[in-house]
């Protein structure tokens, strides 16, 4: 099974997400970078299916050069192929990222051995579009499940499960295919050092394209208002717990 | 005009409300069955399109996508406008895909003209992000904390009139569609219980949790965990509060060993009252908390056990001197 997954770089932000003076952007002078979360889980499955069915695991980001630190980290969990994609754009928009993907997958692939499955986190852990995996799917002709928190091998297809509203849906999908995964679909391993030796010197792709803007453009950011009171300090320690339940009681729970 | 979509044949308040204030006339779009006109009349939608095809008897993504792209291409609106729901995001984003229409998801506010400023919500709330949406037709998925205009119900009832819309339908666009249904059963407790006590990596194991089960257990409440408690197997993903884990709003929340990174705070900034157990007095958690108390949660919980027990015992005290007789 071909597996492609796709990851997206993004900050890795503490107590608060630090922003550029112009507020155009968040600050990352400070901060690490990581995959997003769902992402992480895609390339855990992918690695996993691929264990269990034979083929490969290619893992690609858009974005600049030094994507190539989040796509090493795939390769180090055990993607086989890391290919990085310039856009020639900083932070694209939703529609450009797709477009991005969509040529570089039509360039992967040259019409030969296509993916059978594309893996996509739900959304990204930044900006949170919701959409890149459906426009990509889209674009390339393949059936979609978002949401996924639960994937296997059905005959000649694949069966996923997902939570919409208060209710669980299945879905029997025939490959190819593709799917958005969330945190949750598996508990993803940690790098082992010789995956991480082995991701280290890997030789990246790079493929080039120039997708076309969306029509949705951001102008700036900027903090939601925190308006909680100022903390009431209990106490300290175990000394503190008659105060605490005292709270508790007051606030009816006990 | 604009059109909004009904899911569950219920109009959702935000979503007409914004509609109404981007445009003097609203028509609605619903799947399948009765999509409830009377209702929708009290909202001031004027039409409800009711799509109907033999291939979207089950729900299918990119079938009801399919069918609100051709349905749009013949209405020409101004906009549509979804809920920020599973259903309600995936339906637009693949009629967005299909139209070749930009989407903007997770709106808190619109203002019309063109383009349509608006803003998003990033992150569950971590980062407002104020945006430009130009586009012939402009799709937006509206946040459920939308700072709607304050437009209730219009006093003048009118007419909802019902028009069908039959759409030119291939297999191929329901090649993913539901084939089973089910209640769910695992998960709902945190996200329903108005009590969590909720731990982090100063809990430092799995088998550590058994005090919080415990305070848990005595205030009626469920037990959540931070992403570090979770990434290290010491709690099921289910658990796991915030960004990427579960949103909950419960009366109290006991945050135990957590630094408060932005990505839990938004899971958490819901509940009425929040309460801070941390080591660290300068823990962002400990800043953002309504109460708080400085300490190893390995001492402050059993304490608290300690105390609630003690209570009790005491209330019920004749009960228990006639237990033992
Ligand atoms: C894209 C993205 C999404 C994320 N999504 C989530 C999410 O959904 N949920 C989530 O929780 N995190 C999420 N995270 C991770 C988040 O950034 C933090 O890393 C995580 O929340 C930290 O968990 P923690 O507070 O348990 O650990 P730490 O940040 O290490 O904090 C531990 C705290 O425990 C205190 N402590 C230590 N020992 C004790 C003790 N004995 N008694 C009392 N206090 C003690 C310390 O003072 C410290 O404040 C996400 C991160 C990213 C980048």
């Amino acid at each position: 099974m071909e597996v492609l997954v796709c990851v997206k770089r993004v900050p890795a932000a503490g107590a608060r997400v630090p922003l550029t003076g112009d507020g155009r952007d968040i600050d990352t002078r400070h901060l690490g970078f990581t995959i997003g979360p769902h992402e992480e889980c895609a390339v855990e499955e992918a690695v996993r299916l691929v264990a269990a069915h034979g083929g490969r695991v290619t893992v690609l980001a858009v974005g600049p050069a030094e994507c190539a630190e989040q796509v090493r980290y795939a390769l180090a969990m055990g993607a086989d192929r890391g290919v990085l994609v310039d856009a020639g754009r900083s932070d694209p928009d939703p529609e450009a990222t797709a477009g991005a993907i969509t040529q570089a997958v039509r360039t992967l692939t040259g019409g030969e051995e296509p993916f059978d499955l594309l893996l996509f986190g739900d959304c990204s852990a930044d900006a949170g579009h919701h959409q890149v995996g459906i426009r990509v799917a889209t674009g390339l002709g393949l059936p979609i499940v978002s949401g996924v928190k639960a994937l296997e091998v059905a005959g000649d297809g694949l069966r996923m499960r997902r939570e919409a509203g208060d209710g669980v849906e299945v879905y029997r999908v025939p490959l190819p295919a593709a799917a958005a995964v969330r945190e949750g679909l598996n508990l993803p391993r940690y790098p082992s050092l010789p995956g991480r030796l082995r991701a280290r010197k890997a030789e990246l792709r790079t493929v080039a394209v120039e997708p076309e803007p969306g029509g949705l453009r951001t102008v700036r950011l900027r903090q939601p208002a925190d308006d909680r009171a100022a903390v009431v300090v209990l106490g300290h320690g175990a000394a503190a717990a008659p105060a605490v339940v005292d709270v508790l009681d007051e606030l009816g729970v006990v | 005009m604009l059109l909004t979509v009904v899911e569950d044949r219920e109009p959702t308040p935000e979503v007409c409300a914004l509609a109404r204030s981007l445009d003097p006339v609203v028509e609605a779009v619903a799947y399948g069955a009765d999509p409830g006109p009377r209702e929708l009349a009290r909202w001031g939608v004027t039409a409800v399109h009711r799509i109907r095809h033999e291939l979207l008897d089950a729900y299918a993504p990119e079938g009801y996508g399919e069918a609100l792209a051709q349905l749009v291409a013949r209405l020409r609106p101004s906009g549509v406008l979804a809920a920020a729901t599973e259903h309600g995001t995936e339906i637009l984003a693949h009629a967005a895909a299909r139209a070749g229409l930009p989407l903007a998801t997770d709106c808190v506010s619109v203002t019309g003209g063109d383009p349509w400023r608006l803003v998003r919500s990033r992150g569950g709330g971590m980062l407002l992000e104020e945006a430009e949406l130009a586009a012939p037709v402009k799709l937006v998925t509206v946040a459920p904390a939308a700072a709607v205009p304050a437009a209730g119900p219009p006093h003048a009832v009118g007419e909802c009139a019902v028009a069908e819309f039959v759409p030119e339908l291939e297999p191929r666009h329901v090649r993913a569609r539901v084939v089973e249904r089910a209640a769910r059963t695992e998960g709902t407790g945190l996200a329903t219980a108005s009590v969590v006590v909720s731990g982090g990596r100063g809990v430092g194991s799995a088998e550590g949790y058994a005090v919080l089960e415990e305070l848990a257990g005595l205030l009626g409440g469920a037990v959540g965990c931070s992403r570090v408690a979770t990434g290290n197997g010491w709690r099921p993903h289910r658990d796991q509060v915030g960004l990427t884990g579960t949103r909950i709003a419960p009366e109290v929340y006991l945050a135990c060993g957590i630094s408060g990174a932005t990505q839990h705070w938004v899971g958490c900034m819901d509940a009425r009252t929040i309460i801070a157990v941390n080591t660290d007095p300068d823990a962002a958690m400990v800043a953002r908390a309504d109460y708080a108390v400085i300490g190893d949660l390995h001492e402050v919980l059993p304490a608290m056990v300690a105390e609630i027990r003690a209570r009790r015992s005491v209330h019920s005290g004749p009960v228990v001197s006639e237990e033992r007789g």
